[in-house]
């Protein structure tokens, strides 16, 4: 009977580790596939502004540009509603209204991210021409808002990815905030407090969760490919301006990859798509960190 | 001291910040609206028997479908169920079964990455391995980047299914005298079977919506193709180059396209809610 | 039946306020209290005077935690739930048109069963009533505010070298003490204790015990116990409740050696409970 069992344990444990396996596996070929490039540039690849495949000249400081701007737009948008709605649907909204709320929050989450690009294409672009194109003058002299109203850019990139984070970081604060358990706000009410003010205290309690669901968020826009590349104009510039097209690391090599004809442009866009995943790497870690740190703290705290 | 004057401020505040919850709900529900109207009405016209019969016409050309796109993405969501149930399921087995060793930790931590790795990126991981050694993009290429999207997702959810399997079952089936690999197998699988199932619909779906790890895999086919070593159409990639395409018919096509997809999420997550409910409720019942 | 049913060790009668008549801190007239449709309080009326320790004991389920939160209205946060009656406390009541909850529950605070504080320090505790209904002008005397309320529940000397503490790092009976520290800083009338001791061992279930007795000469306090014992050493009068209504009510003494009711009686002999 043990050797049958070990015998199980062994053969359904080849398949985990082939999942294991393909983890490291990615992580190698990536850096297989990008030691040209970084021969070849080393640190100078993220500090050059020019990207010109046909001069053999890649830097791709406008990439990496471009992939923090826009997520830290859509992060700044997204989370005061996503925290908003999980505050709602947690505390504030009636039991009736609880589940069908949670359903149409999740179908935001399951929409294809092409299907966003789509309506932003042909939606949401417009839409931003309009708004900038009513931008006063006075306005368009900071460098914020400065450039021609093309629709495609940065403006139109961060309120896309803004609709796409909201359902993530919703739905972890959600599950955080139904961890903290109810004394934490009978205490606040019996004090004193408005309803505002105990569900802060609930907020407080919950704020290493929270962090960790805000995050995720982050990770979730920092790897978007397809919405962001039909939105932001793909230009390879580095601009402050909300205006102004610009370019991220997924979109660039979504966009080029099958156009590399040589082996150098190659791997430069392969070392691009390497450093994409180490930084999304640590982004979900740390996220997950901390919604774990948060998950273990909580019954300790209880048994006071 | 005057408690009344100081308690109003709070009080406006407090109402305020309620408005404030109940206006991000709204704020969220407006682009959902926008795209859900979007979709529905412009897809709705373009959405006849010859788009689902009918392969692209030549560029210019008017008329014309989707059949190959269609098909395409069938085969590639096939593909890559047939790589990652197995894989998926049996490591999720894994994870309920010896969930304390360091080992199935390991793994855990590994599926929660594969999770968060961009889809992007793995589409170039599949390059690398499956279209670069044979110098061609394929249909199998594709169905590998798909599979491998789909393994950390089948995974946990087996492992929560099983977990949630109560233990008196377990119990009966070792009492009994099953080994512990007939008792996982033979009871516990099973029960848990209805949740796995539905897993792996909605991780179908989830990748059946994927356009960019086939970008460079899978790349695209004008053509009508079921060959498992030449590159394939399917419905996101299909959608993507009709939208950046200069032609209004194609356009419409594309709208068409992204009406069939939402349709397939749509259809499999009222399902998967419906079966859970069910399950559920069946339990409740015992 | 003169002979005591429960040993009722006593305070020496000259040390124990006396009532003044005629004045009556709450007064709660044919209250009856719902979940939704289910009837949990039915048709209680009780009146209590100021600067006594109220004790409501009772089986578990029988209605004395609820009806205690019904003086603070702390089930209002519950949905579906709905009162009948009335709950005066200084003569106006509480759930009448226009009442302002926010400084009802100022005036009437509330410790809770397990100990709940926030997690921050310890002087944060203290001071987040005193911060969130603006009852301190300036930093200094915030300061002499949290001193006063930790002195107040007996704890100052074993806090205050660490204020800035996290006030989780402290034991069960601490926190317990640390929670009545907090809800005395918003200086309520009433103190409203939901078996404030159950959680903790005997040694620092008798620090809370004389404690309580300490503060009966500035505040009127209602305790709801299990502990029939702590009852008796504790309290000035006591209700008996049982399956949503209130049975008897009167002066601990007499509750604890003549009850005159039968179920009162059989519920101190232990005959059910």
């Amino acid at each position: 009977m043990r050797s049958r069992d070990l015998g199980f344990r062994l053969s359904i444990g080849a398949f985990a580790a082939a999942l294991l396996l393909i983890v490291t596996a990615i992580g190698f070929e990536l850096a297989r596939q990008s030691w040209l490039s970084i021969q070849r540039f080393g640190f100078d690849f993220w500090r050059t502004s020019t990207w010109d495949p046909v001069a053999g000249e890649f830097g791709a400081l406008p990439f990496i540009w471009g992939t923090l701007y826009s997520s830290i737009l859509a992060l700044a948008i997204a989370t005061p509603v996503a925290l908003g709605i999980a505050v709602f649907v947690s505390e504030l909204c009636p039991p009736v209204l609880r589940a069908p709320l949670i359903f149409l929050t999740e179908l935001l989450a399951a929409i294809p991210s092409i299907v966003y690009g789509l309506w932003g294409i042909f939606v949401l672009v417009p839409f931003v021409r309009l708004l900038e194109t009513w931008t006063p003058e006075s306005m368009r002299a900071l460098p914020l808002f400065s450039g021609p109203p093309l629709g495609v850019g940065m403006l139109a990139a961060g309120l896309v990815l803004a609709v796409m984070v909201v359902p993530f970081t919703s739905s972890v604060a959600r599950e955080v905030l139904k961890t903290v358990p109810m004394t934490q706000r009978e205490a606040a009410y019996a004090l004193g407090a408005t309803r505002f003010e105990a569900i802060r205290a609930a907020m407080f309690y919950a704020r290493t969760g929270i962090i960790g669901a805000i995050m995720l968020g982050f990770g979730r826009a920092l790897g978007e490919t397809m919405a962001v590349t039909m939105v932001i104009g793909n230009n390879p510039q580095v601009s402050l301006s909300l205006f102004a097209p610009q370019y991220t690391m997924s979109a660039v090599v979504a966009n080029e990859f099958t156009e590399a004809t040589d082996a150098l442009y190659l791997s430069a866009l392969v070392e691009i798509g390497l450093v994409l995943f180490i930084i999304t790497l640590l982004v979900n870690g740390l996220s997950r960190g901390l919604i774990w740190t948060m998950a273990r703290q909580v019954p300790s705290k209880v048994a006071a | 001291m005057n408690s009344l004057g100081t308690v109003a401020p709070r009080k406006i505040l407090s109402a305020l910040f309620v408005a404030a919850c109940a206006l991000s709900v709204a704020l969220a529900l407006v682009p959902l609206a926008f795209i859900m109207f979007f979709v529905v009405s412009q897809g709705i016209q373009s959405l006849n028997l010859d788009f689902f019969l009918h392969d692209p016409r030549p560029v210019g050309e008017p008329g014309g479908g989707m059949r190959n796109a269609i098909v395409g993405t069938l085969m590639l969501t096939g593909l890559a169920a047939a790589i990652a149930v197995p894989i998926g399921v049996v490591s999720g087995i894994y994870l309920s079964e010896y969930r304390g060793t360091r080992f199935a930790s390991a793994v855990r931590f590994a599926a929660d990455t594969l999770n968060g790795v961009p889809s992007i990126v793995i589409g170039v991981f599949a390059y690398g391995v499956a279209v670069l050694p044979f110098k061609h993009f394929s249909m199998l290429a594709g169905g590998l980047a798909l599979g491998i999207m789909m393994i950390p997702l089948i995974a946990r959810t087996t492992e929560e299914l099983l977990l949630l399997v109560p233990n008196a079952l377990r119990e009966g089936a070792l009492a009994l005298g099953a080994t512990r690999a007939k008792a996982v197998m033979t009871v516990l699988v099973p029960a848990a079977l209805p949740g796995i199932i539905t897993g792996v619909v909605l991780a179908l779906a989830r990748v059946a919506g994927e356009t960019a790890p086939l970008l460079f895999t899978s790349f695209g086919n004008p053509f009508f193709s079921t060959s498992l070593t030449q590159p394939v159409s399917s419905i996101t990639v299909q959608v993507f180059s009709y939208a950046i395409s200069p032609y209004e018919d194609w356009h419409r096509q594309a709208w068409a396209g992204a009406l069939v997809l939402v349709s397939i999420v749509l259809i499999c997550s009222v399902a998967a809610r419906m079966a859970t409910a069910r399950v559920a409720r069946i339990r409740g019942g015992q | 039946m003169n002979r005591p049913l429960v040993a009722v060790p006593r305070p020496p009668a000259s040390s124990a306020p006396q009532h003044q008549e005629g004045q009556l801190k709450i007064d709660v007239d044919h209250l009856s209290f719902y979940y939704g449709a289910k009837r949990a309080l039915e048709d209680i009326s009780i009146k209590i005077q100021p600067n006594v320790v109220t004790a409501f004991i009772g089986p578990s389920g029988c209605g004395k935690s609820t009806f205690l939160r019904t003086l603070n209205r702390m089930n209002d946060i519950i949905p579906g739930a709905r009162v009948e009656g009335r709950v005066c406390i200084d003569g106006g009541d509480v759930y009448g048109q226009g009442v302002d909850v926010v400084a009802l529950r100022r005036k009437v605070g509330m410790v809770f069963q397990k100990s709940n504080p926030f997690p921050k320090s310890v002087f944060e505790n203290v001071a987040y009533g005193l911060r969130i209904n603006n009852m301190a002008s300036s930093r200094s005397e915030l300061t002499g505010r949290v001193e006063e309320s930790l002195k107040q529940a007996a704890i100052w000397d074993e806090v205050k070298d660490r204020l800035h503490e996290s006030a989780l790092a402290m034991s069960g009976g601490q926190q317990q003490r640390l929670c009545i520290a907090r809800a005395l800083a918003v200086r309520p009338d009433i103190l409203l204790m939901d078996e404030p001791a159950s959680a903790l061992d005997p040694i620092a279930t008798q620090r809370i015990e004389e404690l309580i007795y300490g503060l009966k000469k500035s505040y009127t306090i209602v305790i709801v116990t299990h502990n029939m014992q702590q009852a008796a050493r504790v309290s000035d009068h006591t209700a008996f409740f049982w399956l949503g209504r209130l049975v008897e009510y009167g002066r601990t003494e007499k509750i604890f050696t003549a009850p005159s009711e039968k179920l009162t009686e059989d519920y101190l002999t232990g005959r059910f409970g």
